[in-house]
């Protein structure tokens, strides 16, 4: 009976975990419970993407309706990679948030935390399952109100600000996506993906489709935090708990580039041009300001929470810009990416996380030498950083080649070119974090740092490991992107002419 | 506003229809305008009205912070456990056919319970609100 | 059918899109963010306009199934914007928690202000 019921039931674990942990009202409790709620969650999702692999998509009716009534959940391999990253980094984070919290979060509040958590991942496993463009919006309102009270946890006062400025543009943006979706409906009468799908040739009259897909391009680009719109991201990650930042860095954003590669490829198509440019070229675009100028913000940034939260900004550029190629290389380079930058960056504010509850700052000029007396954390910090740039041996490495090949087959050979000189951006970033961190003499704060407890270290040195196994053995998770791009692409010939 | 002879009287007055009112909201709402959002605002409207008169300390009294949280996911649970319940009967996710002994009986059964989790959830939800804000002391 | 209908769709085009523009304003222009909060709504509003509009059936009743009609309002965009409606409202109660806490925090709600004394507080740390 479970088999056949899995689609909904990888999100319903997660909500009835938090719902459980509210209820439990008793910190230790809710820990165990957000646990093996998510720990069960990972293990639904694999066995999905294990029955999407062997047997193509898989749709499930809500209530027993017909997907032109009700709402329908489709699994698919494009869909499948996202459900198992996002669960796999919600057991992550939870392990990691035992510790962290007590440091973090205010005793009566720790429970509460774990439910927004758990409901946090529903939205984001709900976004990634549902086949409905309504549903969807519901979920990513149901992930984005939890991401802003999590936010709102952190310990300093400007996390509120932080949060306020999220939920006002994050509220913009999920109405603009729904205002996106009203006009869909109105053009086929129908809200979901497959149906709209094949109703689309119909439509004699392109203006509405047009507003339709800039409201919902520009909702999730918001989301996303693609350039210009990114303002929002940077606050956000520096000021939000460790936990919440891990979790956030590695899936919100990830889930939202999944969105939009669905409405691009398989709902609007990624080469249709609005007036002289395409869409495609327009996301280029952004996607290159995106590596160069979110890199070069990091360079001169001073926390390291925030530099990394600019360094994300860049990276979700590689993401979109493998996009905007559009080729099977391009848009496997950008699914690898979203998988390999996600367990990268949950390494690396992970470590960062560790650092700052031990050491009591996140600041670079606070943290000299720091690699003395936590060799372990800044290991994994380093692990991540050469990720980042793109070190052969790392999982970063796979991805950007791909990028490159990707580029190269379409021809623009001074794309690749510039993809490698983004790299070098990176390398000054992540260059000075290690320069400051192994290099100098230690500060008072790295001296009196004390021992990292290893419930904070195993998720975070789980992550590094993985980002350098997949580095070395890409199998995995290219098998993962490259079915995905196929079936992007694939889809992608059947829609707008 | 503890002198306020009219409105102390007026509120007792006007609590009990207005309880009753919300039950009819939500008993209605299969064949009129209503369900559990709308009772659930009007039944937590005559628990904000009873702290608005009598003070935040008497409110807390008949629907304690203990209870409240509890009752905010609650509803929710008793919401997803009766889609639940359609998963053992043999339909999907949210499925009411089977509930009952016809499809018919089991959709209304399905929904009937389905907007009493509505009503708990907001009802709580809603007072949890007031009691929020009205617990504050001015910065 | 008589002439008010078409007069009073059209008059709802209007104040949908009128809300939609006006909302982003207030919600661009102002600094004062319970004011912010008020043009996020007004903003929301106009979504909820737009999907209800076309749902509206002219001598349409209520999608209560009976022999007595034979024409009914479409009833999928109203069950969507009811659900739209709770998402508003919970958005708006957390922005509105936000706003007390950061009042709280830091002694007024003036965006300007707040960052302003950020700014302050950052120069004499760097001094």
């Amino acid at each position: 009976m479970i088999a056949a019921h899995l689609p909904v039931l990888v999100v319903l674990l997660p909500l009835f975990g938090g719902l459980l942990a509210a209820l439990s009202r008793h910190n230790e409790a809710a820990f165990w419970i957000a646990l093996v709620a998510s720990i069960a969650t990972l293990a639904a999702a694999a066995a999905l993407a294990g029955q999407v692999m062997a047997g193509g998509p898989i749709s499930y009716r809500i209530g027993g309706w017909d997907p032109a009534l009700g709402i329908e959940y489709r699994i698919d391999a494009v869909s499948a990679p996202i459900l198992l990253l996002v669960a796999a980094m919600g057991v992550a984070a939870i392990v990691y948030a035992r510790r962290s919290v007590t440091v973090e979060i205010i005793p009566e509040r720790v429970a509460w935390y774990y439910t927004m958590m758990l409901i946090c991942l529903a939205g984001l496993l709900g976004m990634a399952a549902s086949g409905d463009a309504f549903n969807i919006f519901v979920f990513l309102e149901i992930s984005s109100l939890s991401t802003y009270t999590l936010i709102a946890l952190g310990r300093d006062r400007r996390a509120l600000l932080a949060a306020y400025q999220y939920l006002i543009v994050g509220t913009i943006g999920a109405t603009f996506y729904v205002i996106g979706v009203g006009l869909l409906y109105l053009s086929t009468g129908t809200l979901n993906f497959g149906l709209i799908v094949e109703r689309l040739p119909e439509i004699t009259s392109p203006r509405a489709l047009i507003a339709a897909e800039a409201f919902i391009v520009v909702g999730i680009a918001l989301k996303l935090a693609l350039f210009p719109l990114h303002a929002w991201l940077p606050n956000a990650y520096a000021y939000a708990p460790s936990s919440a930042t891990a979790l956030l860095a590695s899936t919100a954003t990830k889930v939202a580039v999944y969105l939009l590669a669905r409405y691009l490829f398989a709902v609007f198509g990624i080469q249709r041009s609005v007036g002289p440019i395409s869409v495609a070229d327009a996301l280029m675009a952004l996607s290159l300001l995106a590596m160069f100028a979110a890199s070069l913000a990091a360079i001169f940034q001073n926390d390291i929470k925030r530099l990394l939260a600019f360094s994300s900004v860049a990276q979700i550029g590689y993401i979109t810009l493998g996009l905007a190629i559009a080729n099977e290389a391009g848009v496997t380079g950008a699914f690898l990416h979203i998988m390999n930058h996600a367990l990268m960056k949950g390494a690396a504010f992970m470590a960062i996380g560790a650092i700052l509850i031990s050491a009591g700052s996140s600041k670079l000029d606070e943290l000299a030498g720091i690699g003395r007396t936590m060799p372990v954390a800044a290991g994994a910090l380093t692990v991540a950083g050469l990720a980042l740039i793109g070190v052969p041996g790392t999982s970063g490495f796979v991805s950007k080649w791909y990028l490159v090949l990707g580029a190269i087959e379409a021809g623009r050979l001074w794309l690749a070119i510039l993809i490698v000189a983004s790299s070098v951006l990176a390398v000054l970033y992540v260059g000075r974090i290690l320069e400051v961190i192994w290099f100098r003499e230690p500060a008072k704060r790295s001296l009196e740092a004390q021992a990292v407890p290893l419930s904070l270290l195993a998720p975070t040195l789980v992550l590094a490991a993985l980002t350098i196994w997949f580095g070395l053995d890409a199998g995995f998770p290219v098998e993962l992107a490259s079915s995905a791009a196929k079936a992007l692409l694939g889809v992608s010939k059947g829609a707008l002419p | 506003m503890r002198l306020d002879v009219v409105l102390r009287v007026t509120t007792k007055f006007i609590l009990a229809p207005l309880l009753l009112f919300a039950l009819y909201v939500q008993f209605h709402g299969d064949y009129g305008p209503g369900g559990g959002f709308q009772a659930g605002v009007i039944a937590a409207a005559a628990i904000i009205l009873y702290g608005l008169i009598n003070g935040l300390a008497a409110a807390r009294r008949i629907v304690p912070d203990a209870v409240l949280e509890r009752l905010i996911p609650a509803g929710v649970l008793i919401y997803a456990l009766v889609g639940v319940a359609g998963m053992f009967t043999g339909e999907n996710f949210l499925g009411y056919n089977h509930l009952a002994h016809d499809a018919v009986h089991g959709q209304e059964w399905g929904v009937f319970l389905v907007e009493a989790g509505v009503f708990v959830t907001v009802f709580s939800s809603m007072v949890g609100i007031f009691y929020a804000f009205a617990g504050r002391r001015r910065a | 059918m008589t002439l008010i209908d078409p007069l009073i769709a059209l008059a709802t085009r209007g104040v949908t899109i009128f809300l939609m523009v006006a909302g982003l304003y207030v919600v661009i222009a102002r600094g004062n963010m319970v004011k912010k909060l008020v043009g996020l709504s007004l903003f929301q509003s106009s979504v909820y306009l737009l999907f209800i509009l076309p749902g509206k059936i002219v001598g349409g009743t209520a999608p209560i199934i009976d022999p007595a009609f034979e024409v009914y309002a479409h009833p999928l965009p109203h069950v969507l914007i009811l659900t739209a409606i709770v998402v508003g409202i919970g958005t708006l109660a957390l922005g509105l928690a936000l706003v007390v806490r950061i009042r709280e925090a830091f002694g007024t709600i003036e965006e300007d202000e707040i960052l302003a004394r950020e700014d302050a507080v950052r120069v004499e740390r760097d001094e």
